[in-house]
């Protein structure tokens, strides 16, 4: 035990003054993805290129970088802390996560391969009135990488304070200003097929650092998990030690607060635009399933070494050096390598966490710049009448505007309590985006009206209601301090999913228009036999 | 191009009403939504019924089995494993009986289209 409380002593002055090993580390990253992004970008093209990587990716390609896309710093560092100051209910979180791509897997991706082109709003549109629903489909897009990507830059700076031991408001800021550029360098030069190789290199460095780690708690502990979980209690300060075993700790105040959540995790992945976007990465349909199954396993077996992992910090780290620590639960990973490890290992996961954080905005960016010119730009401002190149030009410029927004509003939040933009994006994706994706592909009755009623709908109420919540209202942790909250839950999803998916029945039966039924039945026909899509690599 | 579908969209006449109700794509409809929709029910309510056990019968969860192994982190697991295996039960589906059947729909379409 005397070497864990050394390497726990040197934790509290290494985390802030080792920051040399670990920008080294993350500068060999860059090097490493800046000089494949550079090479895979050769030939970028016409707009399949820019947005889709030429449809060229394979199936377990596609599926690793979805994992890298997915799994953000927030569920890294995040679900980890959780674990280990408020264990089981850390590890309930993260199922919703993994057990979400089952809808992705069966209900969505193959047939959104098969009918959209390059983003979400392509299907959507398909046998709809083009404009209103596309504009609509951009909007909740827009809305969506933009929460999620204030989350992440925002995280950026939290991570910087913890890793880099930069504290003051000047230095994390700088820090932030360096993603945001590196980030719009990655998505200018490489499109999405850079995009999609940082995606891919990160969630290999990500799952193989974890797996190591998690090998090595597990050695620790004799490979016995009782044994892990038994060190786990002996160190836990709730009352009683052996709570961290059962769910309650984070949510048994309010569990209806963690029932909304769970609803918004599980039916919002398979909304997430950055997401459905990966689905055109790939030449096929079956690529497409291929690539979700990819990920499934890649996820999965990520929260089960995340589990091990979270037990491990609260065993070797303790709880009380992790709240204590600059970055408080965010710092049970990096903190549970250096105790394992020593620097190197520590550099290597810091490393790792920046090049999460960089590879999910990315993602986000080439997403929302994607939805801005395909959508919007070319589809609803010029009704379809861009030249060939027009499209990608203004996508390239889009990316720089959302970069800088992006930085200011990274800035912007430095040191106010971001975590529940993360959660407002899932509810937003089920409550907006989903709905209109299940009913344009299973429900023939589905009409224009009811596809815009349920999108700004179902946006609207999960804002309105995050708004009116204690997040904003009347609590410590609250925006504004005080106040009272009108909507008494964290998260809007258990009234706003269940809203959007009524507002798209009710506008649909309420609509006289009738749509079209030879569009309704080319749909049909392409979605279930990818007729028509197959193609594509080809121009 | 005024029409962005068009793009993707095959040229040519194709009718896609006769073809949509056309014996072979109304069964390829029919065995693939009577597999998923009941399993996209089933690992739903699977899933609330561990979310809820979690929220309200925390007791229960907190249940010993084997050393400080819980009855919730069993469950917990337990919605890894039904994940894995609807995956793979998905995935062997797809390719047993969705695939051979969309193909076979896919290339009486193309073999109609005489520009491809």
């Amino acid at each position: 035990m005397n070497e864990i409380f050394a390497a726990l002593e040197a934790a509290s002055t290494t985390v802030e003054n080792n920051p040399v090993l670990n920008i080294s580390i993350f500068g060999a990253f860059v090097a490493i993805t800046l000089f494949i992004v550079i090479r895979a970008s050769r030939n970028n093209k016409t707009a399949a290129d820019y947005y889709a990587a030429g449809r060229s990716f394979t199936g377990p390609q596609n599926g690793f970088a979805i994992a890298g896309d997915y799994l953000s710093a927030a569920s890294f560092l995040g679900i980890c802390g959780a674990i280990a100051l408020n264990g089981y209910d850390g590890f309930l979180y993260s199922i919703g996560f993994l057990v979400a791509w089952l809808v992705a897997l069966l209900l969505v991706a193959e047939l959104m391969r098969n009918t959209g082109k390059f983003t979400m709003a392509d299907v959507l549109s398909f046998r709809l009135a083009q404009r209103p629903v596309r504009m609509a489909a951009a909007i909740t897009t827009l809305a969506v990488c933009f929460f999620y990507l204030l989350a992440q830059m925002a995280g950026a700076g939290g991570l910087v304070s913890l890793l880099l031991g930069i504290d003051d408001r000047i230095g994390q800021s700088i820090v932030v200003a360096v993603v945001g550029v590196l980030m719009i360098v990655y998505v200018l030069v490489g499109g999405m097929k850079g995009t999609t190789w940082v995606q891919i290199v990160k969630a290999f460095l990500l799952i193989g650092g974890a797996i190591v780690m998690t090998i090595w708690v597990l050695a620790i502990n004799g490979f016995n998990i009782n044994t892990l979980l038994g060190a786990a209690v002996d160190a836990s300060t709730t009352t009683p030690p052996d709570a961290i075993l059962a769910p309650g700790l984070q949510y048994g105040a309010n569990p209806w607060d963690f029932i909304s959540l769970a609803i918004a995790l599980v039916l919002g992945t398979a909304g997430l635009p950055h997401v459905l976007m990966r689905f055109y990465t790939v030449p096929t349909a079956k690529e497409a399933r291929r690539s979700v199954v990819w990920a499934i396993w890649l996820i999965g077996l990520f929260y089960l070494l995340t589990l091990v992992l979270g037990y491990g910090a609260a065993a070797l780290v303790g709880p009380d050096a992790i709240r204590e620590a600059p970055g408080g639960v965010n710092s049970a990973a990096p903190l549970l390598a250096l105790a394992l490890g020593g620097p190197i290992l520590l550099g290597f996961i810091s490393a790792v966490a920046f090049a999460t954080i960089l590879a999910v905005v990315a993602g986000l960016t080439i997403t929302a710049a994607a939805s801005f010119a395909h959508d919007i730009y070319a589809n609803v401002v010029k009704k379809g009448d861009v030249p060939p190149d027009g499209e990608v030009k203004v996508a390239r410029r889009t990316v720089v505007v959302i970069g800088v927004l992006a930085i200011i509003g990274g800035i912007g939040v430095q040191g106010q309590n971001v975590a529940f933009l993360v959660a407002l994006a899932f509810a937003v994706a089920a409550s907006a985006n989903l709905p209109t994706i299940l009913y344009s592909l299973f429900w023939r009755g589905f009409t224009t009206r009811g596809a815009v009623w349920s999108m700004y709908g179902g946006l609207g109420a999960a804002i309105i209601l995050i708004v009116l919540s204690p997040v904003f209202w009347g609590t410590e942790t609250s925006v504004f301090k005080v106040g009272t909250a009108i909507w008494p839950l964290n998260n809007p999803g258990i009234v706003s999913i269940p809203l959007g998916f009524f507002l798209g029945w009710l506008g649909s039966v309420t609509s006289r228009k009738r749509e079209d039924r030879r569009l309704a039945a080319e749909m049909d026909v392409r979605s279930l036999t990818g007729y028509g899509a197959e193609k594509a690599t080809n121009h | 191009m005024s029409d962005p579908r068009a793009e993707t969209a095959p040229p040519g006449g194709i009718d896609y009403i006769a073809v949509e109700e056309s014996a072979p794509f109304q069964e390829l409809k029919r065995t693939q939504r009577s597999f998923i929709f009941p399993l996209a029910v089933a690992f739903l309510v699977w899933y609330f019924v561990y979310v809820l056990l979690s929220s309200f019968a925390t007791d229960f969860m907190g249940t010993r089995v084997w050393g400080d192994v819980t009855v919730g982190l069993l469950f917990g697991l337990g919605q890894f494993v039904t994940t894995f295996a609807i995956t793979m039960a998905y995935v062997a589906f797809a390719n047993r009986k969705l695939d051979p059947q969309a193909e076979a729909i896919r290339d009486a379409l193309e073999k109609q289209e005489p520009t491809s």
